[in-house]
Parts: structure tokens; C-alpha cells; sequence
């Protein structure tokens, strides 16, 4: 019954639109649904990114600690979009903190279930490549105008 | 043209280095003037800077303009007190196309101090709310402590028929809001983007990305308005200095549809 319903859901969160049902059906048996509570942390820096999350509800701050200014949240993640591109990518260790804003429900994709997936089934492996690369250009853009300080005196 | 004597009447801050001034004619009524246009003030013996006005434009008896202290004039401006005497010509320039906006989607999308030039945009679209369709105020800025009128954007959230976001590019601290650049709320926003009339001002960059944004979602290079800033001094498009290609911002601006400057805007070197 759990994995009917994680398997609908699958198909209906916007980050997989499009996906096909067998697909589907395949990237569900390393789902499971999470919540986090206002305040708690979906993961650490420099923990191992063995999982990732697509957000169903509620709002995530991504953190990095400055010791002199404390925790500083320089992007948030919300309803529809994805938390952690990490998993992809060796040494597969998260580089910063990500912590809900209020109650977020997920759902929690197993990263190294997934990633054995994408092994053995390369045309798997290219519909996940397809979804999170224009997560990872979207973020770097942003994250290119926010080095600009766009908004200083000159702004 | 000679500028009118004008006094202060109140002086607020509105953020680091940004001061909004509410002055009064000391020789007679405010001129009245459109949403989007500016005005050159004088702060006497330092200089004369354009600025746009801020306030609402169907309240005659208060002339409103915000003000980011960065020269010697901008500066001088942003310390006068109460009762303190400043020169004023104007209204100037092309407006924000309230009427062709009419029975259409409106967003509005300011960032740092483009909310500015787009308060009496706002003013007059919820003054006349039942003429226009959904109305998005998307507005980013650098950090929660310079978020502009945030008495006013809590207020107008209150309302039932107007959808406001605030991104911050960095937060530390209790902020519980959006943290991203302002562009980023684009697509997340309700409006109908092949109807839509979007206004935009704020840094130019910003602008450029804020319109790629928009033409992904399928607004059309004909339905997005900007305001542009440049160098403006005699403001009746005579001494050339805010020349842009083949216009001229104080006479042809500050506010352009994005369609005419496209090509302008694309050029490296003008």
C-alpha cells in the first residue's frame, strides 16, 4: 500500500514530470515519505549525502556557519523542488547544512540505492541527469548573481 | 526650466543609507505627477540629482521620494531635516503603462531600491484594484534588514487581493522567508504569463536576468515595462548625458517597454 501510494506521488511531484510508470515504478523502491519539524536538520555538512529529499511541503533553509555571524542561509527550497544534488557527484559528502524553515514533509530518495540503479540502467541514469542538471546551471546562475551583490550602493 | 522652492516635512529611514523624505512646495501644490516619472532635486550649494518619486500620486498634498545617499547631492538631500529648503523641477519623463495594464495580470518586480520607482504603481493598482487582474509584487533585496516600506508591504499582504513574495539574497538570524535572488520567484508565481504586463526596475543586471525569467514563462518581450537609470542632468532631453543608443532616459524613459530596447540592452558598449 505504501509504496502504491509513494509511487503516485512520485508521478505527481513536479521534479519527476514526465517520468514513465515503469520508471517510476523502479526510482520508488528507494523512496520513503519523511517529515522534519520546524527547526530540525534534514542533514549536516560534511556528512555523508546518502540521501536526498523532494519537498512535498514546507520551506528548507540551505546554511553554511560563519563563526563570526553564525548560521547564514544563502538559499531556500521549497514545495515542488529538490534538496541535495550532492549524491550525484563523488565524494558524495554534503557541503552545507539544510534545515527546515516549518514543517516539511518529503519525500526521501536513497541515494546509493539510486545510484545502483542508474548503473545498471543508463537510460534511468539519463532521466535523473536530465532533472538534476538544470537544477545544478539554475543554482550556480543564482548563485552568480548573488556574488555580484547586485543590490550594493552601485545597485 | 527653474526649480521651485520646495521645504521637508518629515524624513524617515528607510534602510542603510536610504531615506525617504516627505516635502511640501513653499510656493504653492505639489505637481501632480505619474507613476514611475522623477524629479530632479536641488540640495543647494552641492548639486542636483534625479529621483524618482515614491509616493502615491492620488494624495496631492504629500510629494514623496526615496533616497539612497551616494554622492555628495544624494547625501546632502538625505540629511535635510524638517523645514529644510531644496530645489525641485519637474515631474520628468515616461511613466509605468498603468492603462495599458488594465484588465490584465500585473507583476511587479523590484529589487533593493527599484521598489521605489514601482510604491506608486502599487498605490494606483490597488486604488483602482477591480480594473486589473492578479496583481504579484515579487521584491528582493540583500539582506531582511534592508527590506524597503516593510510596514507597508505587511500591510498590503494583509489585503486579500494582492500576492507579495521578499527574497533575500543571504539571511542570518529568525528570517523565515524565501533566500535566493528575486528572479527565482518568477516561475513559483501566479499570473496568467500570455496576458500579463510585468514591471520591472531595479539593478540593471538584475533586470536582464528578471527578464530572461519572464520570457521562459512565456511573457512576451512587448509586455514587459523596465525603468532605466542613467546619468540624467537637464532632464528635457537637451544636454545628451543620459543618452542610450538613440534615446534619451529623461526624455524617452525612465521607463521603456523592453521590446524597443532590447537591442540597446544587449550591447556591450553604447
Amino acid at each position: 500500500m505504501e509504496t502504491h501510494g509513494l509511487d503516485r506521488i512520485l508521478r505527481e511531484h513536479r521534479f519527476f514530470a514526465g517520468l514513465d510508470e515503469e520508471s517510476c515504478g523502479v526510482v520508488c523502491g528507494c523512496a520513503r515519505n519523511v517529515r522534519f519539524e520546524a527547526g530540525q536538520y534534514l542533514f549536516r555538512a560534511g556528512e555523508s549525502a546518502d540521501q536526498f529529499y523532494l519537498l512535498r511541503h514546507g520551506r528548507v533553509a540551505l546554511e553554511v556557519a560563519d563563526p563570526g555571524r553564525g548560521a547564514v542561509t544563502f538559499q531556500t527550497v521549497g514545495e515542488g523542488e529538490v534538496v541535495g544534488v550532492s549524491w550525484l557527484i563523488p565524494p558524495y559528502r554534503w557541503t552545507y547544512d539544510a534545515k527546515a524553515v516549518e514543517l516539511v514533509r518529503a519525500i526521501a530518495m536513497d541515494a546509493s540505492c539510486l545510484r545502483r540503479k542508474c548503473e545498471a540502467d543508463h537510460d534511468l541514469g539519463y532521466e535523473m541527469m536530465k532533472r538534476f542538471v538544470p537544477v545544478l546551471v539554475d543554482r550556480l546562475q543564482t548563485t552568480r548573481l548573488q556574488i555580484l551583490d547586485v543590490y550594493g550602493s552601485n545597485g | 526650466m527653474l526649480p521651485r522652492i520646495a521645504r521637508t516635512r518629515r524624513r524617515r529611514r528607510d534602510g542603510p543609507a536610504v531615506w525617504t523624505l516627505d516635502i511640501e512646495m513653499a510656493d504653492g501644490g505639489p505637481p501632480a505627477f505619474a507613476p514611475g516619472q522623477f524629479n530632479m532635486l536641488t540640495a543647494f550649494g552641492v548639486g542636483e540629482v534625479p529621483i524618482s518619486v515614491s509616493g502615491d500620486p492620488a494624495d496631492p498634498s504629500r510629494l514623496v521620494h526615496t533616497i539612497r545617499a551616494v554622492g555628495p547631492a544624494s547625501t546632502a538631500l538625505a540629511r535635510l531635516g524638517p523645514g529644510d529648503a531644496l530645489g525641485l523641477r519637474g515631474p520628468f519623463g515616461v511613466g509605468w503603462p498603468m492603462e495599458q495594464a488594465v484588465g490584465r495580470d500585473v507583476v511587479v518586480i523590484a529589487g533593493g531600491l527599484g521598489l521605489a520607482p514601482l510604491r506608486p504603481a502599487l498605490y494606483r493598482l490597488l486604488a483602482e484594484r477591480e480594473r486589473y487582474g492578479s496583481i504579484v509584487l515579487l521584491y528582493g533585496t540583500r539582506s531582511p534588514d534592508e527590506i524597503m516600506f516593510r510596514r507597508e508591504l505587511e500591510s498590503w499582504r494583509r489585503r486579500l487581493d494582492i500576492d507579495i513574495e521578499v527574497t533575500v539574497d543571504h539571511a542570518v538570524g529568525d528570517w523565515r522567508g524565501h533566500v535566493g535572488v528575486v528572479t527565482t520567484l518568477i516561475p513559483r508565481s501566479a499570473f496568467d504569463p500570455s496576458s500579463a504586463v510585468a514591471l520591472v526596475c531595479g539593478p540593471e543586471i538584475m533586470m536582464r536576468f528578471a527578464i530572461a525569467s519572464l520570457q521562459d514563462s512565456g511573457v512576451a518581450d512587448d509586455a514587459i515595462y523596465l525603468s532605466m537609470e542613467r546619468n540624467m542632468k537637464c532632464a528635457v532631453g537637451l544636454c545628451g548625458h543620459c543618452q542610450m543608443g538613440p534615446v534619451l532616459v529623461c526624455r524617452d524613459g525612465p521607463v521603456f517597454r523592453y521590446d524597443r530596447i532590447r537591442s540597446i540592452l544587449a550591447a556591450r558598449e553604447i
